[in-house]
């Protein structure tokens, strides 16, 4: 109990220099993609891992935002800063008519909804050739603020880096707020959340846009790190990226999809440069594996075993993560069984 | 209006695919509470497959039609066994997951054999040449595929509802408990159901062979599709998904004539509207709906 308390400062210590060192390491773009990926990650999270709902949408939200923030930035010239935020804002936008029809099913069915929800926001920006630049993509985003030097990715690292560790710190805090004690509530038991008097539909959707808007801040932060916004950005593969991310890593904590988003950047940064061309083939394996074998995922189960061997009396308040606990739609007819 | 008519049935024959793939998800649904991410990757080898029996021992259309459904079945069923059975009992978003981990090897293997380019494949000579409609001529084959996948749909809904094993099959459906507590093993259909759903996915890929492009991704867009074809006729309703298939086949088409820029993202535009009048889906049970 007591080691597992002081675990915490020492975590969030190796976090910080983690996060500030990282382009010493290695090589600066993939650390920022790293970065990137993180909060597009936890963003997730927060839907998959803490509210039991599974969004395999979110690269609407990603792209979308890349693609505000490229044009944003392209357009006015104004500090990356404010066309990343936004994008963001464009992102929670787009977010708010999704949540409201998607809430509408649970389960397995808000899987598939936000997916098609995602490919219609795919094929709008492969129609909007004007602003989107279509399957060329949007390309010859500046990276401009205050005047700095940003030409070098190290350099551009350390200015985007304060605004990935903010979205991952708005992140801490709606989980460990009594709103997120709700979520957690919705996640474990709709019905009993919502006859203690919560609205549950009301919180979903506000998770969903806050989601939303940090995959978003996320997603404008790579398009500026880049320098371009493509289709792949808004395709249904990066969705399925950032939920492997929160899969490996344990979804339901916040450091798992971090730590998920860092391993699958950096083994696809190695199938790259090895000329391995088999990222699906990996990915897929990724997936498969875990959901068969290790369904807490890497920092779930390390957690697990740092717990069982701290505290053996202790009932464990911590839910087992399952991506969903709503009991309606196919689940009830799977439990039947 | 000749035009709209001819739209409408090209809208018929795309809505085959939708409806012989919307028909094998639901089936398998009914039976495991599975959503198979992995449907399009099989309905990608169904075509692939065809080419390769074709390309490699001169195999021909008509045979492939019957072969490669048989060996996409048998594989599925091995699928379940090996796989899928092993997270039926935990929540079915497991289940997802997993296919689609499949559905990504699959796509990336044949992708690394073949490459992403489309491979040729002709039309087998009895049915080249087209037929005349009345209004216009329309080619035979197109023709073929709508009355095939009619044909198909129907003798799935008569198995379903007229036969023995189809009584069994939608029993363990809804009421699995039920069904135990009455002396019939549930378990003995589980595989053998799921093995004809992805039969049926291949059997749309070999009538797609001819048609559409044969290459690694076909099945990539098509199962997003369909997943809004399900969800507008209502998951777990045979006849839901049929129509609905059908029907966005339609729609599409029709689109393709007055707003072609958007014809392809009006499936989407019905499924919110479905979701909201209608969330269960145009033809589904209300029972897992809140309201």
């Amino acid at each position: 109990m007591i080691r597992f308390l002081a675990a915490r400062p020492v975590l969030l210590v190796v976090g910080v220099v983690v996060a500030f060192g990282l382009p010493w390491w290695i090589y600066p773009p993939v650390a920022l993609d790293i970065a990137a990926w993180a909060l597009f990650a936890v963003a997730l999270d927060l839907l998959l891992g803490y509210t039991g709902l599974l969004s395999f949408g979110h690269a609407a939200f990603w792209g979308a935002s890349a693609y505000a923030t490229g044009v944003i930035a392209t357009e006015t010239g104004m500090p990356f800063y404010v066309a990343v935020l936004g994008g963001a804002v464009v992102a929670a936008v787009i977010a708010v008519p999704i949540a409201f029809l998607s809430i509408r099913r649970t389960g397995i069915y808000f899987a598939m909804v936000t997916l098609a929800f995602a490919q219609l926001v795919y094929f709008v920006a492969n129609q909007w050739r004007s602003l989107t630049g279509g399957e060329n993509g949007l390309q010859g985003i500046p990276r401009e603020a205050f005047g700095m030097d940003l030409a070098d990715s190290f350099y551009f690292y350390y200015a985007a880096i304060p605004l990935i560790l903010l979205g991952l710190f708005a992140a801490w805090r709606v989980v460990h707020s009594p709103f997120g004690r709700v979520m957690v509530a919705i996640r474990e038991n709709p019905a009993r959340a919502r006859a203690l008097g919560y609205p549950v539909d009301w919180y979903k959707v506000q998770v969903f846009v806050i989601s939303a808007f940090l995959a978003g801040i996320a997603g404008g932060v790579y398009a500026i790190g880049h320098g371009f916004a493509s289709l792949q950005e808004v395709y249904w593969t990066t969705s399925g990226k950032a939920v492997v991310m929160n899969i490996l890593g344990g979804m339901g904590t916040l450091w798992g999809p971090v730590l998920g988003a860092g391993i699958i950047v950096v083994l696809e940064d190695y199938l790259a440069t090895a000329g391995i061309d088999a990222v699906g083939v990996v990915t897929g394996a990724i997936f498969v594996v875990t959901v068969l074998v290790f369904r807490k995922g890497i920092w779930g189960t390390a957690r697990h075993l740092l717990r069982s061997r701290t505290r053996t009396s202790r009932p464990t308040n911590e839910p087992t993560p399952s991506p969903t606990s709503e009991g309606d739609d196919a689940r009830s007819v799977a439990a039947e069984r | 209006m000749t035009e709209l008519l001819q739209q409408l049935v090209n809208g018929l024959v795309s809505g085959s695919f939708y409806a012989l793939l919307a028909l094998g998800l639901s089936v398998i649904f009914g039976m495991l509470g599975v959503v198979n991410f992995a449907h399009g990757a099989f309905y990608m080898l169904g075509a692939v497959g065809a080419f390769v029996l074709l390309d490699t021992v001169g195999l021909s259309w008509w045979l492939a039609l019957l072969v490669v459904p048989i060996v996409l079945g048998i594989l599925g069923m091995a699928f379940e066994r090996l796989l899928v059975a092993r997270l039926v009992s935990l929540d079915p978003l497991y289940n997802f997951l997993l296919t689609f981990g499949i559905a990504l090897i699959l796509q990336d293997v044949v992708r690394l054999r073949y490459g992403v380019a489309s491979q040729p494949y002709s039309r087998p000579a009895l049915l080249d040449g087209s037929v005349d409609l009345g209004l216009f001529d329309y080619p035979k084959y197109q023709v073929f595929v709508f009355a095939f996948s009619v044909v198909v749909s129907v003798l799935v809904w008569l198995a379903l509802t007229r036969t023995r094993v189809g009584v069994i099959v939608r029993a363990s459906t809804e009421r699995p408990e039920l069904t135990r507590a009455l002396g019939i093993d549930v378990r003995r259909w589980v595989t053998p159901v799921f093995g004809f759903g992805i039969a049926l996915a291949g059997l749309a890929g070999v009538l797609a062979a001819p048609m559409r492009a044969v290459n690694a991704n076909m099945g990539a867009d098509i199962i997003i599709v369909i997943f809004a074809v399900v969800v507008i006729g209502g998951l777990g309703s045979v006849f839901g998904s049929v129509t609905a298939g059908y029907l966005v086949g339609m729609i599409t088409a029709v689109g393709n004539l007055y707003v072609p820029a958007f014809s392809q993202s009006l499936v989407f535009v019905l499924m919110a509207l479905v979701l909201l009048v209608r969330p269960a889906g145009l033809f589904g049970r209300e029972e897992g709906v809140r309201t």
